[in-house]
């Protein structure tokens, strides 16, 4: 169970603006009648998105009536799940996976890239309030590790030397490719490869 | 070695592309409607004659499952979820899936669907894989351009509907139970069992729940006959799987080969072999971060499928292999883990998130050589109390690791944390007493 701070300056009110509202209204339908409840998580993720990367708590009471459901229930679902921020973040939000893993191919070494390049601790804004990082759990690419996810895109097997050079293009404003930086093609055994060499779809 | 044409996933790498064009030339959707019209019955039996086993972890039979679900639709709905929470630490063959044989998993809930009544489908992936759903959001899409799914799908007769709910990132919401609380809007806490989902499970209709792989390999088993697929592997460990394997090899990659193929070979063939290599393995984990790691004389001649892993105190899981070899401590890999656990524990029963917690501490002091002689015992003890004393399997899955630590590494452990403790044996003095007012 993760620890959230909720941020202590909030915005005082929050709507839908009019294309997140059309959203809303669409993902609703995805779900059975009066069963809208399910759609709490996806509204509170277009409210996380609109909102620069972070929820805040005129947001819930917003989708609690959206929704007609409880404010409680949607605190509770905004507070369980880790992926929701309540305090503000980095435009760029750098999320280093230690895991296992990741650990034993080096992944504290990255860690060790963003104190030094972003920020001493984790969750806290860089000197041009452009990003922060932090330390997560498992990212399901075990195999591309050390690896780390900056907004929605993967990084993978990287080194701290990749890892520095990544975050200088972020501060640069440019957009570093995503995916494998060792030059190997997605999950594929680098060099070593021994199946499905010969299958050809006709 | 599994032939290549034996292999299910020949998209696993995306030579081809991941397209409804390339997935057809592949080979999916090809006479999808001829499957449907041979009937519930004979797709159930087809696959329990397979004997497919689900490859979420548990490696429950999936015919049997499906047979579960009542066989009329009386007043409730069925549903068919899909479980594409992909969390547990070595694991990351459905995120493969999702990006690069999403037509595989599309067209095999079609037919999962059918068989056990249901019209609507959610997958429910995991928050982080944000660009794989968006690629499977784009193959639901295309199959619902040709008609592959939606009204009258593949002019079968049958109506059915897909949508993709992300979760964000709880790892407890792979467990099915806490997935369906999810799925209504709820905090990701697990319900109680019985009630199973098969009758009462997503908004209390019956519902069945099965992995990405598992119905990612439906369509090619009920092509190819239950006959082709369980003559793959052993006997009760039928098939192909895809292995992941990551941590301390050449190599790290996804491969898919047939279940009961030897740890080594996978290891030294497709992962390039050990770091340093084979003598300088440690220990591996087999399947998952849950399952109790194996040390080397056992990795020599282990083989890789359910009933072997279990003969040896561990399983299968996921199949996420975690190679890890001597230049680490086995003790901080162990309490990382522990970690991974403290953090995820969703907080409903008493022994798992207190137990979780002090797992990891003690476990953290023990790298540092910091516990005393008694608390080894003691850290067995904590996960005894865990196991088996919650609501769902999370109990089993942290303190099964720690097991497996004491049970293979405990000399180890013993040695680094050797100092007695507090009380000195001969006084016989309860702990608890101040040993200086005893002093004369």
């Amino acid at each position: 169970m993760s620890i959230k701070k909720i941020c202590k300056e909030q915005p005082s009110d929050f709507e839908f603006n009019k294309k997140n509202l059309e959203e809303a209204k669409k993902i609703i339908k995805n779900y059975p009648e009066g069963k809208q409840q399910s759609a709490v998580m996806s509204l509170l993720y277009l409210a996380q998105k609109q909102n620069d990367n972070w929820i805040p708590l005129a947001a819930m009471k917003y989708i609690a009536k959206f929704l007609i459901m409880p404010y409680i229930k949607v605190y509770e679902v905004a507070t369980f799940y880790s992926m929701y921020n309540l305090s503000p973040v980095g435009k760029y939000f750098f999320q280093i996976c230690t895991t296992t893993p990741c650990m034993i191919r080096g992944a504290y070494e990255i860690v060790n890239a963003c104190k030094e390049k972003i920020s001493d601790k984790e969750n806290q804004l860089s000197k041009d309030k452009t990003c922060s990082w932090m330390e997560v759990e498992c990212l399901g690419a075990c195999i591309n590790a050390p690896m780390m996810q900056i907004n929605n895109d993967y990084y993978e097997d990287l080194n701290k030397e990749k890892a520095e050079k990544i975050i200088n293009q972020i501060q640069k404003g440019e957009k570093p490719t995503p995916g494998s930086y060792k030059g190997r093609k997605n999950s594929e055994p680098e060099n070593n490869r021994k199946t499905l060499l010969n299958i050809k779809h006709a | 070695m599994l032939k290549d044409e034996d292999r299910i996933f020949t998209n696993l790498y995306n030579d081809h592309g991941a397209d409804v064009l390339s997935a057809q030339k592949g080979g999916d959707w090809k006479n999808t409607n001829e499957i449907i019209k041979k009937g519930r019955e004979w797709i159930i039996n087809e696959i329990k004659s397979s004997e497919l086993r689900g490859r979420g972890g548990a490696g429950f039979p999936t015919g049997l499952k499906w047979s579960f679900a009542p066989k009329e639709v009386g007043s409730r709905p069925h549903y068919l979820v899909i479980n594409a929470d992909e969390s547990e630490p070595g694991t990351c063959k459905d995120r493969d899936i999702l990006r690069f044989e999403p037509h595989k998993l599309i067209e095999g809930c079609l037919l999962a669907a059918y068989a056990v009544n249901a019209k609507k489908c959610y997958i429910y992936i995991r928050g982080e894989y944000f660009n794989e759903g968006n690629k499977l959001q784009e193959a639901i899409s295309e199959a619902y351009e040709k008609n592959l799914i939606g009204v009258n799908a593949c002019n079968s007769g049958w109506d059915f509907d897909i949508y993709i709910h992300y979760g964000a990132g709880a790892y407890i919401c792979g467990e099915e139970t806490a997935l369906l609380e999810s799925l209504e809007g709820k905090k990701g806490q697990p319900r109680l069992k019985p009630p199973f989902p098969a009758l009462i499970g997503l908004y209390g209709c019956p519902t069945i729940i099965n992995n990405v792989e598992t119905i990612a390999v439906v369509p090619t088993i009920l092509r190819k006959g239950a006959k082709w697929f369980s003559s793959i592997g052993k006997p009760k460990n039928t098939g192909t799987k895809i292995y992941c394997i990551s941590g301390n090899v050449n190599n790290p990659c996804n491969v898919e080969e047939e279940m009961g193929i030897s740890l080594k070979d996978l290891i030294e063939k497709h992962a390039g072999g050990v770091i340093g290599g084979w003598e300088n393995l440690q220990a591996v984990i087999p399947g998952g971060s849950s399952m109790p790691l194996l040390p080397k004389n056992i990795c020599e001649t282990i083989n890789m499928d359910f009933d072997s892993l279990v003969e040896q105190k561990s399983g299968l899981g996921t199949a996420g292999i975690v190679v890890i070899n001597k230049d680490q401590d086995i003790i901080k890999c162990m309490a990382r883990i522990a970690r991974f656990y403290k953090h995820e524990s969703c907080g409903q029963c008493t022994p798992c998130r207190e137990g979780s917690g002090w797992m990891w501490r003690m476990l953290e002091r023990m790298a540092k050589g910091e516990a005393s002689r008694d608390e080894v015992d003691i850290l067995m003890d904590v996960t005894k109390q865990i196991e088996g004393h919650t609501i769902c399997a999370f109990g089993e899955g942290s303190a099964w690791p720690v097991q497996g630590l004491l049970r293979h590494f405990k000399k180890e452990v013993a040695k680094r944390n050797n100092f007695n403790p507090i009380v000195s044996t001969n006084k016989k003095i309860p702990y608890l007493v101040d040993q200086h007012l005893l002093d004369k």
